[in-house]
């Protein structure tokens, strides 16, 4: 074992003078938390392989068909969705870091350790979300556009190409890293309200995929409804450089969206401040 | 810039009043009423399932009171503007994340409150960790843990310091240093509150005990105080005139039990007492012994009533 030391350090002399703790010194101590920890590197980097990897071989894929003519693939041509249709699924692998940022506080008991540093719940909630949305921003900003430039250049000379001068392509781009923020946030706030992280993730799961399928079962009426509202996919239009039938405008759809995270996080806050930890 | 906080000079004072903690029909705490005072340790002792850890849980606001209040310093924990500055608790060695190292984890809990990175340097050394500060914490044994979690509850230098169990895993040469360093602790003017269910621990490190029990303070007085009224001191006494002897010891406010082979053991008079009797009575004495019950055996008769869980003994 390691050697015995006994402390030798004396309180002596005028006590050390300190300032409160404040909201910065815990999105620090956050954003420390989430960079030291291994699983993080791997959510990221399963992430840069579906969004990078998986959208190049769908483009690649999709001039090649375009290049054959195959279909009606030429009639609803979608450069900028072809490059960017890796990130449909990278988006589940930041829900999911989301998601373990808060839960393994409480599967690991860490939670006590932090709240006793942290005593004001919603301040560390709150900063745990700002470390998300920040991360959540960047990093998916930056997968956009690295997926769309790949993707572009694999389509080239195959099939007609996008740029960010063409109308709605830049705001297709930019949507995709806010939608990351909401989707991000969304995960916290189930991760902070289920405390577990399966549950949370098979919720998120049933938000993005499952329930949008099962929508598609219903009478059309309701079908179309459901479309247009569902908080995901209605989020999801801001992201779309070409407008779908039975689909919000991609502002109004992203304000959908935008309540309906407000709701989850209202009830991430009220859910930490009320429990024990 | 928003104005500096001193630390007091001295200690500051934990003061629980009626607290109370249900979960369901489950009462953990009740109605507890104590303080803890600053420049001593303060022995916080009951069997497992007392409500030890559940009162430190409320102490630190881990917990909410369904009854009552705790404050330190006159503030609830949390209301304290640098809680890390104010009060150093460790309450579950395990608390931490697994793969997050040693130093990264008391890195995380310097920033939250605004610490010196060169604190979290100090207190590894403070401990012995250096050499491992690099290493994952899930690959820590139960005592560097508990090192690791007492580095925790020094990083802010704080006048207030609760430990839950701190002896737990430690290894013998362990176990010294941190009664030595609660007891240095103690002696620089710091509250020290330590919890552990194991009184011959306590009576080497408190200088003041409270013994809960089922949720209820059953005791809370200083150390010396609690040998001197729980030892019941008992006194063997042999003599071939045990009638006569048991008479007059009872007369003089004694009790008497029959002991082994002619002798009884007297409790309510100590040795000098019973012999100056007998020499009166012109009873002969042929053994007068003071028979020293242990701590350990005052506090299980104190708590036996209250232990929660208690094997059956074996049938013989």
């Amino acid at each position: 074992m390691t050697n015995i030391v006994l402390p030798s350090t004396a309180i002596t002399g005028p006590p050390t003078g300190y300032r409160p703790a404040n909201f910065t010194d815990a999105v620090r101590a956050e954003w420390t938390k989430i960079r030291t920890v291994r699983s993080t590197l791997w959510t990221l980097l399963v992430a840069v392989v579906l969004a990078v990897g998986l959208g190049a071989l769908i483009s690649a894929l999709a001039a090649n068909g375009y290049a054959q003519g195959r279909g009606n693939i030429r009639t609803s041509w979608d450069p900028t969705g072809v490059s960017m249709s890796g990130l449909t699924f990278a988006q589940l692998a930041i829900a999911v870091l989301a998601i373990i940022f808060i839960t393994s506080e409480y599967s690991s008991r860490a939670i006590g350790t932090s709240l006793t540093a942290v005593p004001r719940r919603s301040r560390f909630l709150a900063a745990k979300a700002v470390v998300i949305g920040g991360i959540c921003l960047v990093f998916t900003e930056i997968l956009s556009f690295v997926a769309f430039f790949v993707g572009q250049a694999l389509i080239s000379g195959h099939a007609p190409t996008a740029n960010l001068s063409q109308p709605n392509v830049l705001r297709a781009m930019i949507g995709g890293g806010l939608y990351a923020v909401l989707l991000g946030l969304i995960s916290l706030s189930l991760g902070a309200m289920l405390r577990n992280a399966a549950g949370a993730i098979a919720v998120i799961v049933a938000l993005l995929f499952v329930l949008p399928v099962v929508a598609a079962a219903l009478p059309s009426s309701i079908e179309h409804t459901v479309e247009e509202w569902w908080p995901t996919q209605a989020g999801g239009q801001v992201t779309n450089v070409i407008r779908g039938s039975h689909t919000l405008s991609p502002w109004e759809g992203f304000a959908v969206m935008c309540a309906f995270t407000a709701i989850l996080l209202a009830g991430a806050f009220a859910a930490i401040n009320r429990r024990d930890a | 810039m928003p104005e500096a906080a001193v630390r007091p000079s001295g200690g500051q004072k934990i003061e629980a009043r009626h607290l109370t903690k249900r979960y369901g029909a489950t009462v953990a705490v009740n109605d507890l009423s104590f303080d803890v005072n600053p420049g001593m340790v303060t022995g916080f002792i009951g069997p497992n399932g007392a409500g030890k850890t559940t009162t430190m849980r409320l102490i630190l606001g881990l917990d909410r009171p369904t009854e009552g209040q705790v404050t330190i310093g006159g503030k609830r924990y949390s209301d304290l503007p640098a809680p890390m500055h104010e009060v150093g608790a460790l309450l579950d060695a395990k608390a931490v994340h697994p793969s997050r190292s040693a130093y990264n984890h008391l890195l995380s809990l310097a920033q939250s409150n605004h610490i010196p990175t060169r604190r979290v340097h100090d207190v590894l050394g403070q401990v012995g960790l250096e050499s491992v500060a690099g290493r994952k914490v899930g690959s820590f044994s139960l005592g560097m843990g508990q090192r690791l979690g007492i580095a925790a509850a020094l990083l802010g230098d704080p006048p207030v310091l609760m430990f839950d169990e701190p002896v737990n895993g430690l290894d013998p040469e362990g176990i010294v240093w941190i009664r030595g360093f609660m007891r240095h602790l103690a002696g620089e003017g710091r509250t020290v509150f330590v919890s552990s269910h194991l009184m011959s621990e306590m009576a080497l490190t408190a200088d003041h005990l409270i013994v809960i029990g089922q949720g209820k303070v059953l005791r809370d007085e200083g150390v010396t105080e609690f040998v001197d009224s729980s030892s019941q001191r008992r006194v063997l006494v042999r003599s071939p005139k045990l009638a006569e002897l048991s008479g007059a010891l009872v007369a003089a406010g004694a009790s008497v039990q029959p002991g082994t082979d002619d002798s009884i053991e007297v409790m309510g008079l100590d040795s000098r007492a019973i012999g100056d009797l007998a020499f009166a009575q012109g009873l002969p004495l042929h053994e007068l012994a003071t028979q020293g019950a242990s701590l350990e055996d005052a506090f299980m008769e104190m708590t036996h009533d209250s232990v929660e869980y208690r094997g059956n003994e074996v049938a013989q």
